[in-house]
């Protein structure tokens, strides 16, 4: 390749490279401003605050356990449910489906992934919530209620609800990007296998095999969805500082309680607290993008490795 | 492969750039209302926040005095009497609105001097439920309250309840409290009324925009109408709102117990009532409560709304503007008041607050003669 000395590449060269440097910058400012002003709290509970499990405001209590607890449970239900069935959409799309019928299922998909997350909340309180506690819940506890799971006051409002909300609001992501990547995998891969007289079975799970790393990046997006949702939640999951194994009870998350709190949040430790709670919120999802990276690498490390053997 | 792998690394970028831009939005200091500005056009425009409680109440007013005056517009959010402290505290707008006075503390943290309250209208704090098949009102006292939100009595048909009820046929099931999840005036109004009558409460939650309930009681929700929300959707369920969202949802509203021993209902008259025997205890600066009020038709879970507002205004026209509003407001919008289920101000306390808004300056001269 000749190298170019021109002014225009040269200018053309140094916007994107300001580009790219602003997005560290921007994610350096938030972990910078969000440490300073926990600077409160940080010092008066040290890391305690992160398994300390009472929260009263009006009594300086401020112990971020409970949050946590309602954010990961409501995320890893979200995924629970969303993932088999996303699987399943996505496959059946690029695998099975005729193309009359693929592209309106698609378009339904990518539909329901640009409803604003209010409405779900709205269907949520509207139709979720009445429908597990006339139906759902008491088939659950009837038979499955010798598990601490599934006892407790039905009010409809609770854990599970906002796990199944998140879960409906995640799938269209993760079935849009599984859809990609299997769409990504060579069609020679499928012929190869067909020839060898694999059945069409046999054929998706090589295919899925070679698109893991992939399917376990669409999943993290997913997750990173549910574990910041807001609205939503907010308004289904209760808003109770609480940790019990029942799913029927409410719990709270944390992206909630800064959406409830944050504007009047008046005392300064106060608000220092549901800063340090951004905070966590914020390294939380740094360390499931790890994870997912490492994740995708070891997945792809494994499939090249094959390759070669 | 290696374009797959690009596309993650996209999307991954992608992803933390929305969760930058969000964390970034979530952090500012500075809440929804814009700081009002006189627009080329001639409009003066003046921003408040705060109370959802009085919100009803001021879009009324905005309009009624918009329509007499087109060149002022009054703007008011409701995003709770905490941020409306918050609000003014920081200038983020004109004035402020709450359903609790500000504590001594909360007025040394102004950025602008000193504030002045201004009481404009009294509300009551209802309690309100989902019960389909009770169709006469249910009767309350405060004890019940304190026990059914302390989660000593968990069924509808408990005893207790049923002692004050027997009229009622109260079914076997489990309440479930509805309890607002954010900063709130009207959770300050109702855990005054509680911590004044009930001694267990005072010990237990004591009186606070931010009651913490015992594990597991209830369900919390943000702002009036999310409780509005829950309890209308949610069979079994008692919550506390403003009555004007009682009334707008069509949900009853139970009879509270008052000093005197009566069981009083909710509305205009009960509830100016219970300002009416305040007025002569009331402190200079007219920062005061009137829950548990005297006189036998008293509401005892009453408040006020206050307007807060810098003594001494930054902008001369502005601050002509809202000291205008308010005077219109309190002295002539009190014929909207009761229409809302609000209930005006008692007469001696209307002139101590006009008192109150010709005192309120810009550069050292009075707004409003």
């Amino acid at each position: 390749m000749a190298q170019s000395s021109t002014l225009g590449d040269k200018v053309y060269r140094t916007i994107l490279f300001a580009a790219a440097t602003s997005i560290l910058l921007i994610v350096a400012a938030v972990f910078y401003m969000m440490v300073q002003s926990s600077i409160p709290t940080l010092q008066r509970f040290g890391i305690g605050f992160l398994w300390a499990s009472e929260w009263n405001p009006s009594q300086e209590l401020f112990g971020a356990l409970p949050f946590i607890y309602g954010t990961v449970v409501s995320s890893i239900l979200a995924l629970l449910i969303a993932v088999p069935i996303s699987l399943g959409i996505a496959i059946f799309l690029v695998e099975q489906a005729p193309k009359k019928i693929a592209k309106p299922i698609a378009f339904m998909i990518e539909l329901l992934a640009a409803i604003p997350s209010v409405v779900y909340g709205l269907w949520g309180i509207f139709v979720l919530a009445p429908f597990i506690r006339t139906y759902l819940g008491p088939v659950l506890q009837d038979n499955l209620g010798f598990l601490p799971f599934f006892q407790g006051r039905l009010t409809g409002i609770g854990m599970l609800t906002g796990g199944i909300i998140l879960a409906i609001m995640i799938t269209p992501i993760i079935t849009a990007v599984v859809r990609d990547v299997l769409e990504a995998v060579p069609n020679t891969q499928r012929e190869a296998a067909l020839a060898l007289g694999a059945t069409k079975w046999e054929t998706t799970m090589i295919v899925l095999g070679n698109a893991a790393s992939g399917i376990a990046g669409a999943v993290v997006l997913g997750l990173g969805r549910a574990v910041g949702e807001t609205m939503a939640v907010t308004m289904v999951i209760g808003n109770s500082p609480q940790i019990t194994a029942s799913l029927f009870e409410p719990a709270y998350t944390i992206a909630s309680v800064l959406a409830a709190n944050f504007a009047d949040a008046t005392d300064e430790l106060y608000l220092s607290a549901l800063i340090e709670m951004a905070l966590v919120l914020f390294l939380v999802t740094v360390v499931i993008n790890g994870l997912a990276k490492l994740l995708i690498m070891s997945v792809a490390g494994r499939a090249n490795a094959s390759k070669h053997t | 492969m290696n374009i797959k792998r690009n596309f993650f690394k996209r999307l991954g970028t992608l992803a933390l750039a929305g969760f930058a831009a969000v964390s970034l939005a979530c952090s500012g200091q500075q809440m929804g209302g814009s700081n009002g500005t006189t627009s080329s056009s001639g409009t003066i425009k003046v921003a408040g926040t705060g109370s959802t409680f009085v919100k009803p109440m001021m879009d009324k007013w905005g309009s009624e005095f918009g329509k007499l005056n087109p060149n002022i517009q009054i703007d008011y959010s409701g995003t709770g009497s905490g941020a409306g402290i918050k609000g003014i505290q920081n200038r983020t707008v004109d004035f402020g609105g709450s359903d609790a006075a500000m504590s001594d503390d909360e007025m040394k943290q102004t950025t602008g001097g000193e504030i002045v309250h201004l009481p404009v209208v009294l509300g009551a704090v209802v309690l309100t439920y989902n019960l389909p098949d009770v169709k006469e009102p249910l009767k309350l006292t405060p004890e019940l309250i304190s026990d059914i939100y302390l989660g000593k009595i968990r069924k509808w048909n408990d005893p207790k309840l049923k002692a004050e009820n027997a009229n009622l046929n109260l079914p076997d099931s489990d309440i479930t409290p509805v309890f607002r999840a954010d900063g709130s005036g009207t959770s300050d109004i109702i855990t005054d009324y509680l911590s004044k009558t009930v001694p267990e409460w005072k010990e237990k939650v004591g009186r606070t925009k931010n009651p913490q309930l015992p594990q597991g009681i209830g369900i919390g929700a943000k702002g009036n109408e999310g409780v509005m929300g829950q309890v209308k959707n949610t069979p079994n369920t008692i919550g506390y709102v403003e009555l004007t969202f009682a009334k707008a949802n069509n949900l009853p509203a139970a009879q509270i117990k008052n000093k005197a021993g009566n069981f009083v209902t909710a509305d205009s008259s009960t509830v100016s009532k219970a300002a009416a025997a305040f007025t002569d205890k009331m402190a200079d600066d007219l920062r005061f409560e009137i829950t548990n009020a005297d006189g036998p038709e008293a509401y005892p879970i009453s408040g006020t709304v206050f307007m807060l507002v810098y003594k001494d205004q930054q902008d001369a026209v502005k601050g002509k503007a809202l000291v205008d509003f308010l005077w219109w407001a309190i002295n002539d919008g009190e014929k909207f008041v009761v229409d809302l289920h609000y209930a005006p101000l008692p007469d001696t306390l209307v002139q101590k607050v006009d008192a109150k808004l010709l005192s309120i300056t810009s550069g050292g001269k009075p707004l409003r003669q």
